[in-house]
């Protein structure tokens, strides 16, 4: 069984129809970075490269049938990722690029139930392309612009140079009222640093541990990230903090959640627990992610999940004198909070 | 099912080994087809290395990249590629291009029929061309997962997502559907062309009874089956996916329907491929391992070809006279014995 290392990284990229997609494609396949990319698009004309690694696909989506209702995968990506699989050595990484319209979750299971793909790739990273102008609009109309942000691991907030600031503010507040744990780079153009993007290793999963949830970080024009957690606001509620502010929403409908115990977990009731929720709320819960402290374990034991499906193991060893702190996040649709925090409480050993 | 000593299979069963043309190709193997004595092994891209006996290999360019189908009526292999070109290569080793996709589509499947004519796909489409070289094609609802030509008469089978499609291209019938949720894949029907079997991307087969479509769930593989061969006479269809040899039992006219399959042949490893003998009640079994056995289908009585050792077995395959057997692997080992 190839090592998790050993699997070739798997970028989806997402993003709403003319958010910038394609020039970030462009930019990756044309740019010298030393590295071969095989890309998988949807529509083969937008890319004005030819490379024999470029391959057109045609988004079927189908439903596996184990009785598991969101249990989508993309069946072309199976087809594809078996004949690129008789390549392997001539590329270092691919990428998945979604239609504008795509709901990411078929893309990111595919990499969770197919064994041929997940023994041969590795999901790194859910990356969004957002257009700062148009966002906002499009998280009051298209559901399919919100679920593509709450899916990502690295938001591109992107033709930042079309907005004013306060429109900047606005849109970034937005996306953090859905989802506080991406990586938020604003660009113009798509003028992101590559490795900002590509193969970040493992879905930057300790990012859920930086995040503070009272902390509301001020918003400047540097490349910072705007880690923050949603409480319970009223809607538009101001926070100034230093120079300028940043406005906080609380997204009507997506959520995220932050669960955290210094104490450790019951590995017997955690684990039961979260398998418990994910089949039952799967549904609503869009990702799942954790850093798990378990007793009498030495390892740190991490775990990812899509709707109803989880995939977790041991990661290495807590260091010394590192904090042995369990953090579990959850991004979705009315998430039942309280049962949420309830369930979670009984997992803590006393 | 039983749990075995990884040590003990391999060294307690008949051994022909030592009498194995070892062909070290270098290259990962696809598959293997015979046109006359010599093996065609179908890199996983860019050539086919064609092999005697004894030993002295010669390679062939055929595609730009990878070979994603192959397919043998005994007189010509043809391969379809990434490059989306479709190539024959006759017994002499020419070759020469049938078809060359004008969007440079990946070929995904190939089948030949007995008169000559070809069909392949690429993305949804299903083409077939006679000997007189007119073209027809047919478009499915969903990218076609394979594709079989029908025993008797002009008749192919293209597998789909929710189904098969059973089309005569030479009449103007609609064509039939058959229909079972789920995405199928590789398709295949019994030699007297009374069933039509698919494996699927879940880990099950499918199959229908033609007289009436009567539907045969064929299920319980820990993985996806990826390889399927009919025994000798389509009495038994032997199919990899787990680890023993599930032979699904077709002497009766239900089929399999109501009966227990035959586990044979069980091993610490996942049967990989599998291919019955054309002539006699036996079948050769590589696994995910890279051990190689021959099974008598009657007793599951074994007979070693080669050990484990590397990666899987991923070609297998018999001349017409089954007197030769080829085997080739994941990682460019190969090999031939003789019977």
């Amino acid at each position: 069984m190839a090592e998790a290392s050993q699997k070739i990284p798997v970028t989806v990229l997402t993003g709403y129809l003319g958010a910038g997609k394609t020039t970030l494609l462009n930019r990756i396949l044309s740019e010298n970075h030393g590295k071969k990319y095989a890309v998988i698009v949807n529509e083969f004309g937008e890319i004005g490269i030819d490379n024999d690694l470029i391959i057109g696909a045609d988004e079927e989506v189908f439903e596996m049938n184990n009785g598991c209702v969101c249990c989508t995968v993309r069946g072309d990506l199976v087809r594809i990722m078996d004949g690129l699989m008789k390549r392997k050595g001539k590329f270092d990484a691919i990428i998945v690029e979604t239609t504008g319209l795509a709901d990411p979750a078929p893309v990111a299971q595919t990499f969770f139930v197919d064994e041929d793909v997940q023994k041969n790739a590795r999901l790194d990273a859910v990356v969004t392309v957002a257009d700062a102008k148009w966002l906002s609009d499009r998280l009051k109309d298209a559901p399919e612009a919100k679920n593509q942000i709450a899916f990502a691991d690295v938001i591109v907030l992107n033709k930042t140079d079309l907005v004013s600031k306060p429109e900047l503010a606005e849109v970034e507040a937005r996306i953090r009222g859905i989802n506080p744990y991406a990586k938020l780079h604003r660009t113009e153009r798509c003028q992101v640093g590559l490795t900002d993007v590509l193969e970040r290793g493992a879905f930057d999963l300790d990012r859920i541990l930086e995040i503070e949830p009272d902390f509301l970080e001020a918003g400047d024009d540097h490349d910072h990230d705007h880690d923050h957690h949603h409480h319970d606001h009223d809607h538009h509620h101001h926070h100034d903090h230093g120079h300028g502010g940043l406005k906080h929403y609380h997204d009507e409908d997506m959520q995220s959640l932050s669960l955290r115990s210094e104490k450790p977990l019951d590995p017997t009731k955690f684990m039961p627990w979260l398998q418990n929720l994910v089949a039952t709320e799967g549904q609503k819960i869009l990702r799942s992610k954790g850093i798990l402290a378990f007793t009498g374990d030495d390892d740190r034991y991490v775990f990812q999940g899509v709707h109803m499906m989880l995939e977790g193991d041991h990661q290495r060893k807590w260091k010394d004198g590192e904090k042995r702190e369990s953090r579990v996040v959850f991004i979705g649709r009315e998430l039942p909070e309280q049962a949420i925090r309830d369930g979670f409480e009984q997992c803590i050993t006393t | 099912m039983k749990e075995f000593d990884p040590g003990e299979a391999p060294s307690s069963i008949v051994s022909i080994t030592d009498r194995v043309k070892r062909l070290p190709l270098g290259a990962a193997v696809g598959s293997v087809h015979f046109l006359g004595d010599r093996a065609f092994f179908v890199g996983a891209e860019e050539s086919v290395a064609i092999a005697t006996a004894d030993g002295e290999i010669t390679r062939k360019e055929t595609h730009f990249g990878a070979i994603l189908c192959a397919a043998s009526d005994g007189k010509r292999l043809v391969t379809g590629g990434d490059d989306g070109k479709l190539i024959a290569i006759d017994a002499k080793g020419e070759t020469s291009t049938i078809a060359t996709d004008a969007k440079r589509r990946w070929i995904d499947n190939v089948a030949l029929h007995g008169d000559g004519t070809v069909a392949w796909s690429a993305a949804k489409t299903a083409f077939v061309r006679n000997p007189k070289g007119e073209e027809k094609t047919f478009e499915v609802p969903s990218t076609v997962g394979g594709l079989a030509f029908a025993p008797k008469g002009l008749r192919l089978a293209i597998a789909h997502y929710n189904g098969v499609t059973l089309w005569f291209p030479n009449m103007a019938a609609k064509p039939e559907f058959l229909e079972w949720a789920g995405s199928h894949l590789a398709v295949s029907f019994s030699p007297d062309n009374k069933f039509l079997v698919t494996a699927m991307h879940e880990a099950a087969m499918h199959g229908w009874r033609l007289a009436d479509n009567r539907h045969m769930r064929m299920s319980g593989y820990p993985g996806r089956v990826r390889s399927m061969s009919w025994s000798v006479g389509g009495k038994g269809l032997a199919t990899s996916g787990a680890d023993t040899v599930i032979v699904w039992p077709f002497t009766s006219k239900d089929g399999p329907m109501g009966k227990e399959p035959a586990m044979l042949a069980p091993m610490p490893a996942r049967v990989a491929v599998v291919a019955c003998h054309p002539k006699n009640d036996i079948m050769a079994v590589g696994y995910a391992d890279g051990t190689v056995l021959m099974v008598r289908l009657e007793d599951g009585a074994e007979i070693l070809v080669r050990r484990n050792a590397g990666t899987a077995v991923s070609a297998l395959g018999w001349n017409a006279k089954g007197t030769l057997l080829a085997f080739g692997t994941e990682d460019g080992d190969a090999g031939i014995v003789e019977m």
